[in-house]
């Protein structure tokens, strides 16, 4: 049987002068399980406080209803003095009689009738109330980030600089991703190599960092603080802890055939290779699909010239499991695949690219060595005709497409690339004529208009506002440009000998796989969503899941590396932390009850419920096996979807239970 | 069509690929047909039946026979695949302890319907898949098949079987001429009023038996939250007009995205009210907001209602559809 | 204590409001001191997705004559999700309410954010005009709980 004490406040005049307090008071002397009520000037000051403890101890009091202001304002202030008194600060329960009674309210009579209905509302509910303890469960000090672009790489720099062991983890054979292809950044044009390969090379000397390169997150297990994780090393065939990456059997290796995928195929490189110059690690990486000796057991070159002896044809795939703490996803994106774009001849001709085809071709490290060159005349390059002339840009191909062979999203970074590539085309080469055709210029973003605006009037660049309907090869190789300028309303046909393309960005394809092993949502684009879009935008609803970069959307350097370390802040948060203390509001299953169909886990966010097969003994004494729900209350954030979802009830929630809220009902229609 | 299946079902127990057989047999009536587990060439040649009669949906027994000793065999009509596949995708049925073979269905027939063209006391049914010859205590009346067939048959949303191991004859098509939404268009149509009284007239009839409840392959909760005392609304009787709304209401509403359409409800309900209409509006207005949905059709397609868009309709769009004034 | 003797029609409300939008937007309608009819009562739930179409129905047997449920707009959800799912629930509910004949306007769902005080105000002005006009709930009520 409980014991409950009702407490009504005044509020000054603020509840008083609308709501007769000493009726309300009174009236609650009347209802079940009440053993005290009392009105009082200001609950929440001290003598408030004080009242209530001392009520609680002298009544023996199991339950407490404060008929206050909102619980959004005051509810931790008594459930604190509850506490203190020595009862579950759960067993509290607040009456709204000040927001939702008298401040709405003239009428004293209707206005002290609603605030009795309301406080016994409170007390229906606060007798089906349990105590509730919060989980606490420990934080393994170490964090995973996934993906070793520039987005990875800040956040892992920013966790290991507060003092926290970071693993990152890149798919490629070296960290740096989509930047190191880039030529030069906007708007201030310096070198993307610059400022770039410092950072690699602090991720690679930080000792609290560990870089796994070559290698996939292949399964996650556990919840915040307390993920698990197998971590694939791909087999490189050369001993990383032997190879100095000197670069000789990059040089003797015969298979000189396959194609640089760094250069975007637009020249060749070895079947043992390292990607670039400035790769982190530096070192060596066998392509198992093209290697002779891998393939045929005939060859062995690079082992021979190998002074290190660090060639291992024997290397198996490794797995290695970790556990950690939190989960940084930094999966980044890709240019589309734009063979759906037929009308601009991509496949046709060579000398129609995508803007990071022209970062290659534009780039001393490029397959011209910096010189731009029409990708027909890459081996001719003394030709007269191999320096372009005429180039035209192509906005928007495949970003806020109408139809399916695109993205219906806005890629962000295509005007100011474009305007960076005319303009550096017209710096470098001022007798070439650089067409941009554009939907829209759209240039938010600091110092962006004003680089935009320096293209169109100091750079000469023409801006058309209007689409390219069809790019057709000519007969002499060049390309005719069909297209429409909308502001004089012609039809245009240029003559161009280089097109390029500004290809609309999409997640990483490995982002999908990703976000299923994290338990972590994704939209219709595969871009992981955020917790909350305008407050929590670098967590995931998944806790201990965080978002770093272009996965999280279309973004360009200076938000991407802001929001890394925005991630990398809300990590070391979590980090810091030793014990981790849940909201005991969760939801619940009951095993007897729970048919494990499965529909709680399809509508929870956060991936908090599991299934296993259980034991059960039935009413005949035999023994059947159930697959039955069961509930993470470290990951649960209590929002009930799956209490709907449940058919037969077997799933609630705690604090907020089907029968509480049941009760609250009755009491109300009462 | 029953000695072919007979035969195959003595092939498969005498092979070991199976050690019994769920089908059907004769229960008080020859007509009347129940379903029943075999495990010997005796027991079917005695008693298994697969006839124009044999309409009950097998589905559901399987939850509890695929948790036993060995593998099974079940023989699915089209509709029952439905109602199969959504258990599987539920986590019910061990489609492993199961072999499936799917048999044909023309329409069963449906005594209620029979009856309810004033044939009174029916003695026997026979069909020749034509016609169906009535013996009653006042003689023997003969009637086209086609006009004995129940709501559920006459407007079939589907000759195709969505899951089996093997079938026997050939299979059929989907049926997508939405003439199964034809009587919950005519409730649409009509004023609130109207409706409030059709309804008031059929639910009042309810007597709480739960033969909707235990017949349905989508109502196979451990424990009903009818019968659990912490659902605040356990509720075993229809003692009052409200207990009669609520008890359908809820159990339509935990179903909904999930019933496959059986019709299996209306069949049993003693009192003859047309349940499947309730589940029907469902699945119509699913359909309609939300996009063609089929529960049981495949195993991934998420239930509608555990799933969104986002921009679903409101609401509110029931204010403005459907309905006269 | 007695009130309203009168034999004017009162009609009973039962509002649910999610903990983070909705029930923050009924304590602003009070904090800017809006007016709504006493009326109507508001049981706060974690999120609209927390509202089991068995409450509404309860509600209505223990002699509500309307029931309103507020939640965040959808996009905004406290929980990413939750609306989207009660969205369709509710949808689907009213609809097989009506399609009962029991009355549409007795039911309703309204997205009002944290800073809607005046939208929540407003909205229970409206809902509780248009019940009372709708009267007494006859339709989906449990005889046995009316005090006679």
């Amino acid at each position: 049987m409980h014991r409950i004490g009702v407490f009504v406040c005044h509020c000054g005049t603020n509840i008083a002068a609308t709501v007769d307090v000493k009726a309300v008071a009174e009236a609650m002397k009347q209802e079940p399980s009440v053993v005290f009520s009392v009105d009082y000037q200001y609950m929440c000051s001290e003598g408030g406080q004080t009242l209530i403890q001392d009520t609680i101890k002298e009544h023996k009091l199991t339950g407490v209803v404060v008929c206050s202001c909102s619980p959004r304002m005051h509810e931790a202030t008594f459930r604190k003095a509850a506490a203190k008194a020595g009862i579950n600060p759960y067993m509290v329960e607040i009456a709204n009689i000040r927001e939702q009674c008298s401040w709405i309210h003239k009428d004293i009579m209707s206005a002290t009738d609603k605030a009795i209905i309301l406080a016994r509302t409170a007390i229906a509910k606060v007798q089906l109330n349990a105590p509730l303890t919060a989980g606490e469960s420990p934080v393994t000090k170490r964090a995973l980030v996934i993906g070793g672009g520039i987005a990875g790489m800040q956040t892992a720099l920013d966790i290991a600089e507060a003092g926290f062991e970071v693993d990152i983890v890149e798919k490629q054979p070296t960290i740096g991703g989509k930047m190191t292809q880039i030529d030069k950044t906007f708007p201030t044009l310096d070198c993307a190599s610059c400022i770039l390969t410092p950072k690699m090379v602090d991720c690679s000397q930080n000792e609290k960092i560990h870089i796994y390169a070559y290698s996939e997150v292949v399964e996650v297990n556990g919840f915040v603080g307390n993920f698990t994780a197998k971590i694939k090393k791909k087999a490189r065939y050369v001993d990383t802890t032997k190879c100095t990456g000197c670069g000789i059997c990059t040089e003797k290796c015969p298979q000189k055939k396959v194609p640089n995928e760094f250069n975007l195929g637009l020249n060749n490189r070895r079947a043992i290779y390292i990607p670039f110059a400035q790769a982190v690690p530096k070192v060596a990486t066998i392509d198992a699909d093209y290697c002779t000796m891998l393939k045929t057991g005939k060859c062995g070159v690079c082992s021979k010239v190998c002074t290190a002896g660090a060639i291992d044809y024997k290397q198996q795939d490794e797995i290695i499991e970790e556990r950690y703490g939190a989960i940084v996803a930094a999966t980044g994106y890709n240019p589309i695949k734009i063979d759906k774009y037929d009308e601009f001849a991509y496949s046709q001709s060579k000398d129609v690219v995508t803007s990071l085809e022209l970062e290659r071709l534009m780039n001393a490290a490029g397959p011209s060595n910096g010189t731009l060159i029409r990708p027909s005349y890459l081996d001719k390059q003394d030709d007269h005709r191999a320096h372009p002339k005429t180039i035209v840009f192509v906005q928007c191909v495949g970003s806020r497409s109408c139809d399916d062979c695109g993205k219906s999203y806005c890629s962000k970074i295509c005007c100011m690339y474009t305007a960076k590539h005319a303009m550096l085309i017209r710096e470098k080469y001022p007798d070439t004529d650089v067409y941009v055709f554009y939907i829209d210029v759209r240039t938010p973003g600091k110092l962006f208009d004003e680089f935009y605006r320096r293209a169109v009037e100091q750079y000469g660049v023409h801006y058309i506002k209007g689409m390219v309907g069809k790019v057709s090869p000519r007969p002499d190789g060049n390309l005719d440009v069909q297209a429409s300028d909308l502001i004089s309303n012609e039809q245009l046909h240029i003559n161009a000998d280089l097109v390029v393309l500004a290809t609309a960005i999409e997640p990483d394809q490995t982002a999908r796989s990703v976000a299923t092993m994290l338990r972590a949502s994704m939209d219709t684009n595969d871009f992981f969503t955020e917790a909350h879009a305008k407050l929590r935008p670098v967590e995931s609803p998944t806790a201990g899941v965080f978002l770093s970069g272009v996965c999280q959307g279309p973004k360009d350097i200076p938000e991407t590396v802001s929001q890394a370390s925005a991630a990398a802040a809300k990590v070391i948060g979590l980090l810091a932390k030793d014990k981790l203390t849940g909201n005991p509001c969760v939801a619940h299953s009951d095993e007897l009850m729970c048919n494990g169909c499965s529909a709680c886990e399809k509508v929870c966010p956060y991936g908090a419920i599991t299934y296993s097969d259980k034991e059960f003994r039935q009413p005949d004494r035999t023994v059947a096996i159930r697959r039955v729900a069961a509930v993470n209350e470290a990951v649960c954030q209590g929002c009930g979807a799956c209490t709907v979802a449940c058919p037969s009830g077997a799933m609630d929630l705690k604090g907020f239970s089907n029968k509480q809220i049941m009760a609250e009902v009755d009491a109300i229609c009462k | 069509m029953q000695e072919a299946v007979i035969k195959r079902a003595k092939e498969l127990l005498a092979d070991g690929s199976v050690n019994r057989v769920v089908g059907w047999k004769a229960g008080e009536f020859a007509y009347d047909t129940t379903p029943a587990v075999f495990t010997s060439a005796e027991e079917l040649d005695a008693g298994f039946i697969y006839n124009d009669f044999c309409a009950p949906n097998l589905s559901k027994y399987i939850i509890k026979e695929s948790r036993k000793e060995g593998k099974l065999l079940v023989f699915l009509k089209p509709c029952d695949t439905y109602s199969f596949n959504q258990l599987v995708k539920e986590h019910r049925i061990i489609r492993e302890n199961v072999y499936i073979i799917a048999v044909p269905c023309t329409g069963k027939v449906d005594v209620d319907t029979v009856k309810s063209k004033g044939i009174k006391g029916i003695t026997g049914m026979t069909s020749d898949g034509e016609n169906v010859t009535i013996t009653t205590l006042y003689g023997e009346k003969t009637m086209p098949k086609s006009e004995t067939l129940g709501d559920k048959c006459r407007t079939c949303k589907s000759k195709k079987h969505v899951i089996f191991d093997e079938i026997i004859g050939d299979d059929g098509e989907v049926n997508t001429d939405g003439a199964r939404f034809e009587l919950v268009e005519k409730l649409e149509m009509m004023t609130p009023d109207e409706r409030y009284d059709f309804w008031r007239n059929e639910l009042s009839k309810c007597i709480r038996c739960n033969a909707c409840r235990n017949v349905c392959p989508a109502c196979t909760c451990e424990s009903c939250v009818f019968d659990n005392p912490n659902s605040g609304i356990q509720q075993r009787a229809a003692t009052d007009s409200f207990e009669e709304n609520m008890f359908h209401l809820i159990r339509s509403f935990h179903v909904a995205g999930r019933c496959t359409d059986c019709g299996e409800c209306t069949r049993v309900c003693p009192q003859n009210i047309p349940l499947h209409l309730i589940n029907r509006k469902y699945i119509k207005d699913i359909n309609e907001f939300y996009g063609d949905y089929q529960a049981g059709s495949d195993l991934e397609t998420r239930a509608p209602l555990n799933d969104y868009t986002f921009d679903d309709c409101e609401p509110s769009i029931v204010y403005k559809r459907g309905g006269n004034e | 204590m007695q009130v309203n003797e009168t034999k004017e029609f009162r009609p009973k409300i039962v509002a649910f409001c999610c903990n983070w939008c909705s029930y923050a937007g009924a304590d602003l309608a009070g904090t800017n001191r809006l007016n709504y009819p006493a009326d109507v009562k508001i049981i706060r739930v974690p999120c609209s997705c927390r509202v089991n179409p068995m409450f509404i129905l309860r509600a209505f047997q223990r002699g509500a004559d309307g029931v309103i449920m507020c939640g965040c707009h959808p996009g905004d959800c406290h929980y990413t999700s939750g609306n989207y799912f009660a969205r369709r629930r509710m949808t689907l509910l009213f609809s097989m309410l009506d399609f009962m004949g029991i009355e549409r306007e007795r039911t309703r769902v309204e997205w009002v954010s944290a800073a809607e005080g005046a939208k929540f105000a407003a909205t229970m002005n409206e809902f509780v005009e248009t019940v009372t006009k709708l009267g007494e709930n006859k339709r989906l009520e449990d005889l046995r709980c009316k005090k006679q």
